[in-house]
């Protein structure tokens, strides 16, 4: 009986506390930015795509939501020629994110993504794909990786002695 | 049996092996990149150390490197020593000192060893602040993709190529931590084999070109065990497939036949199947439109079936399933083997001679330790690759096994070969021109097919007596003869390799006869017969008559509608003959995967499946059954198996109705019931009700990525995988984890293994036979059936006939097979059309290199073609790449008419 009295009593007493319930979608949520919503691809500070496709994402996926195919441009820079994300399967889990080598693809704060037609929550490269190096601006993963791509020369990477003389014996 | 002591646990072994395979046979992760079990030890990359102790009571020990130590009895050694293991991660830290940041973008990730060994040895975290040493790359042609800055400086490569291989333009430049592994400028591999450094190399320096072009990861493939269908020989593969598309040939090991490689043919032949070229939808040319769907296309052929006299033709590269199918269709007598009656005759020749029971058909793997070779009339590099590495490795057999006199074990590569140094065992060579093997023969004679036979029959007189003699011999010949024959009889294992490709059957005759000589009641003589195509033992075995039989009974009216499966008869014959044939058949209905001269004559065209959309058994030429798995469903289901057609197709013939249809386990068993010759096809593999645990055998690893997103842009709702009634395998992911049988092995992968070095884990004894032992069932009887009798077809010695010239059909790895020439970097490697002659006639025909000759065959066609001056091939004989694009549709063995043409 006190306990049933206590109940209603504290609950009187939430009408005077501050409201959580916000008014969507007049007012909007505040996100910050790490929060996992919307995932994209973004790109380099030279605003090539980013992407190299290199798999592990889609690797990482636990609900294998991540398809796409690798391919490679005149420069032998590796691009994907597809990348889909079935985004009615996806679970915002971010191991894509933790999982990519590049930065390249990203969970930003944004999840109004609802859809009246499942279909249409299938997201290909042109929908992913934005103007921007998302979280991490700056970074170029050509410059560390050793492979010569169009982005710089053998030897001109960070951290990269000049190539090798293979005709010299010097020490 | 040696007693070891590993970290205090006893174990028995075997004496003689090194401490690291004997550690990998155990199940020890004990990492490792230069030992290779098929090239032996050099103790070059410092990486498999462990502890060894003196004896119990020792507890300092001392590090070795296991796989520079022989097994002896009672040794206490420690894989998991404190000490050992902080050794094996800082050699891994010094590797990846200069190691490039490139894993996402090499196409090595995810099936790479050094990545294993790295994870292994618990190295984590790059502690090396400064440099990474760069080199530029070369090109290597269209097979091989070169990036330098990976390399771990293992040595692997070299090893392989040029000491394994017999490769000259692979080496190793500059020195100290500069070293170098390329070739002296930017060129393509020459090697037939240089497919294998993306399999022999630990990391992403060589890597397989044609995979990059639709790169896919191992872990993302659908794959399934095969048989390769480029040659004679049924190297076992695994081929990966994904979004509907053939993506990789890769290795699959069968210790019999390939061992741990396979050919580049094998290896990067496999672009037919993803060819625009190919046959999409079933076609009746007499209806418009003439693509038609499947309920058309069984009226139409109920109709056709039913009112005429049907003949079917079958074909050397089609399954026996395909071909026994088509048999089951037209009636027994009704069927002909796809191949001219010249060849029809050199394949019964050959089954005659394995079904005698007199001689031995080595495996490959036989092959590779025989002491004393004598190859009579093939090119062996050409027409069958990897029986040529094998030889290569039979002639180091000898002086390797003199090393043991020293006690140089036999896994000591350095050693053995410092010791052996040139010494080479003996090989001759009897053939038309130069051929690769000749730089490691012993003597190589270039002589025209008669004398090559006639060779064959001096060495056979002069070892037995009883076998026919020559009455004109001259001394040459026959001394000779008589020094061939005297190290073949007193060599261990004699081998003799004989074969198809020069259309001789005085040849495969000699070479019986030199086998039957050679043996005895007790040790038979190996005799090893390369045929022409993937199935031609197979198809031989169902012993149908030949093409011309079929073309004869067309002409006389006796059959009107021809069905030809998997077949371009233009390669069969000559092009007038096979017109003559098509004019003659009032319906053609033609069965293939890719359109060609044949398919265009077609009055009805069905697609089929090729080797990865169908399930299939072909006969290799050692007689070894085999089975080849689908590897992925087509999405367009119009492309089944041969089998599956002409089964169906009953239906509209015989009166069997439609649940007497056949799956291809109750195929093979009608077939083995009908023809028991093949006893034993049947258990090649197991039954599609096979399973472990009540599970089938996933055809996808467990990180299979992306299911549900690949067909979303089709439809987001993911339809059913696709089911498997034929075989044990499933299109999934799902299934039984732990170890497949032999057979039925789709891909190698272990715990913490992800590369193809994981194939240690599926040997029941690391470089030995797989868990279960290796697949296949040999079909050739072992005991003698026939009485012992020496053959005579001894042909007068070979005259150059004034104004005519004896062609001979040159082989070449890349070009003269039909299915390969389709991948780019394989056309591209093709000989353009030629013709090989003589200096001396060339001098006489007043012909200098490169001037056009026209070349008439007999009441055949005109061929234009540029001369190559060779200095080998005897007069009176000219030479012409076998079946290459272009030079197609002539009748071998062939003369022909050369002159100079006019411009």
């Amino acid at each position: 009986m006190i306990s049933i009295l206590r109940t209603i009593g504290l609950t009187f007493l939430h009408m005077f506390r501050k409201r959580e319930t916000i008014q969507y979608p007049e007012e909007k949520v505040v996100l910050h930015p790490r929060w996992r919503g919307r995932i994209v691809l973004t790109r380099d500070p030279d605003m090539g795509e980013r992407c190299v496709g290199c798999y592990l994402c889609a690797a990482a996926c636990p609900v294998d939501c991540i398809s796409l195919q690798a391919t490679e441009d005149e420069n032998g820079r590796r691009y994907p020629e597809f990348f889909r994300i079935n985004f009615s399967r996806c679970i915002f889990c971010g191991y894509c994110e933790e999982a990519c080598p590049t930065y390249a693809i990203q969970l930003i704060p944004d999840f109004e993504m609802a859809e009246y037609d499942r279909q249409n929550l299938v997201y290909e490269k042109e929908d992913l794909l934005i103007n921007s190096e998302g979280k991490y601006p700056g970074y170029n993963y050509y410059k560390v990786a050793g492979l010569a791509a169009g982005i710089k020369a053998k030897g001109e990477g960070d951290n990269e002695e000049p190539p090798v003389d293979i005709h010299s014996l010097l020490p | 049996m040696a007693a070891i002591y590993i970290d205090g646990k006893a174990y028995e072994v075997t004496p003689g092996k090194n401490l690291l395979e004997t550690c990998l046979t155990l199940g020890f992760n004990l990492p490792y990149f230069c030992w290779h079990p098929a090239m032996g030890s050099v103790g070059a990359c410092r990486q498999c150390a462990i502890k060894l102790f003196k004896d119990e009571q020792d507890t300092n020990g001392r590090l070795v490197m296991s796989c520079m130590e022989s097994v002896r009895d009672n040794m206490y050694l420690s894989v998991n020593d404190p000490i050992a293991k902080a050794f094996r991660s800082q050699v891994i830290e010094w590797l990846m000192t200069n190691h490039p940041h490139d894993c996402a973008v090499c196409d090595e990730g995810g099936s790479c060893h050094l990545q294993d060994m790295t994870v292994m040895t618990g190295h984590t975290y790059r502690r090396f602040q400064y440099k990474k040493r760069t080199y530029k790359n070369q090109y290597l042609g269209p097979f091989i993709n070169h990036e330098m800055n990976r390399c771990i400086q293992c040595y692997r490569c070299v090893r392989f190529y040029k000491d394994y291989a017999g490769g000259k333009d692979l080496d190793v430049f500059a020195a100290h931590d500069h070293v170098y592994f390329g070739r002296a400028q930017d060129g393509i591999l020459e090697n037939e084999f240089s497919g294998n450094l993306a399999e022999v190399c630990p990391t992403g320096v060589f890597t397989d070109k044609t995979l990059k072009e639709h790169y896919t990861r191992k872990w993302d493939m659908t794959m399934a065990p095969s048989i390769c269908q480029h040659c004679s020989l049924g190297c076992n593969i695994i081929a990966g497939e994904r979004y509907g598309e053939l993506r990789q040939i890769t290795n699959r090991f069968n210790g019999e036949v390939n061992g741990y490689f396979i050919c580049d043919r094998g290896r990067f032949g496999y672009e037919f199947v993803n060819s625009i070229n190919r046959i999409q939808q079933p076609l009746i040319r007499s209806k418009i439109p003439d693509a038609t769907d499947k309920q058309s296309l069984y009226n139409h052929l109920t109709e056709t079936l039913s009112n005429n006299k049907v003949i079917g033709i079958g074909s050397p590269r089609a399954s026996l399933e395909s071909n026994f199918a088509l048999m089951q269709l037209v009636g027994k007598e009704n069927f002909y083997q796809g191949i001219s009656e010249n060849e029809a005759q050199l394949m019964r020749t050959v089954l005659s001679t394995v079904n005698s029971g007199h001689i031995h058909t080595p495996t490959l793997k036989e092959t590779e330790s025989a002491d004393a070779v004598l190859i009579l009339g093939e090119d062996l590099t050409n027409s069958a690759p990897r029986l040529a590495l094998a030889l290569r490795q039979a002639v180091q057999k000898k002086p390797f096994e003199n090393a043991q006199q020293i006690n140089i074990p036999s896994w000591h590569d350095a050693a053995l070969r410092e010791f052996a140094q040139q010494e080479k065992g003996a090989l001759f060579i009897a053939y038309p021109t130069q051929t690769k093997l000749d730089e490691i023969a012993s003597d190589s004679r270039y002589i025209s097919p008669d004398d090559i036979a006639r060779l064959g029959f001096a060495i056979a007189n002069y070892l037995n007596n009883t076998a026919p003699a020559l009455g004109d011999m001259d001394d040459d010949t026959l001394t000779l003869a008589r020094h061939i024959a005297d190290i073949l009889k007193k060599a261990e294992r004699p081998l003799i390799i004989c074969g198809t490709s020069l259309c001789s059957e005085a040849i495969l005759k000699a070479a019986s006869n030199i086998a039957f000589a050679l043996g005895t009641e007790d040790k038979k003589a190996s005799l090893c017969f390369v045929v022409p195509e993937c199935n031609s033992m197979g198809l031989a075995m169902m012993q149908a008559p030949s093409l011309n039989r079929a073309a004869e009974v067309l002409k006389k009216g006796e059959a009107d509608t021809v069905i030809i499966v998997e077949n371009d008869l233009y390669r069969r014959g000559a092009k007038k003959d096979i017109d003559s044939f098509f004019n003659h058949c009032k319906q053609l209905i033609v069965l293939d995967h890719l359109h060609n001269d044949t398919t265009n004559q077609a009055n009805v065209l069905i697609p089929v499946g090729t080797f990865a959309e169908a399930d299939g058994t072909i006969v290799n030429n050692e007689g070894r059954a085999q089975c080849f798995f689908q590897v992925f469903m087509p999405k367009n289901e119009n492309l089944r198996e041969s089998w599956r057609w002409l089964d169906e197709f009953r239906q509209f013939k015989n009166g069997v109705s439609r649940e007497d249809l056949t799956t291809p386990d109750d195929l093979m068993a009608e077939m083995v019931e009908l023809m028991p010759q093949f006893k034993g096809a049947e258990t090649v593999a197991p039954p599609a009700d096979f399973r472990i645990a009540g599970q089938k055998i996933p055809r996808e690893p467990h990180r299979y990525s992306g299911r549900t997103a690949m067909l979303a842009n089709i439809n987001v709702s993911e339809p059913k995988p696709p089911e498997d009634p034929d075989s044990a395998l499933s299109y999934t992911m799902e299934g039984y984890k732990g170890m497949p049988p032999a057979p039925l092995i789709p891909f190698y992968w272990a715990p913490g293994w992800n590369s193809v070095q994981s194939l240690n884990k599926y040997q029941a004894e690391v470089g030995g036979p797989l868990h279960g032992g290796d697949p296949g069932k040999r079909l050739f009887p072992e005991n003698a059936v026939t009485e012992n009798a020496f053959l005579n077809n001894i042909s007068p010695a070979f005259k150059p006939s004034p104004g005519e010239w004896l062609l001979v059909p040159l082989p070449h790895i890349f070009g003269s097979e039909e299915l390969s020439i389709y991948t780019p970097g394989i056309a591209q490697r093709s000989p353009r059309p030629y013709i090989a002659i003589n200096k001396h006639d060339a001098a006489n025909l007043n012909i200098s290199e490169n001037d056009i000759m026209q070349m008439q065959i007999k009441d055949q066609y005109y061929y234009d073609l540029p001369a190559k001056i060779n200095d080998e091939l005897p007069n009176g004989l000219a030479g012409i790449p076998f079946n290459i694009p272009g030079l197609g549709g002539i009748d071998w063995p062939a003369t022909g008419i050369l002159t100079k043409a006019a411009i």
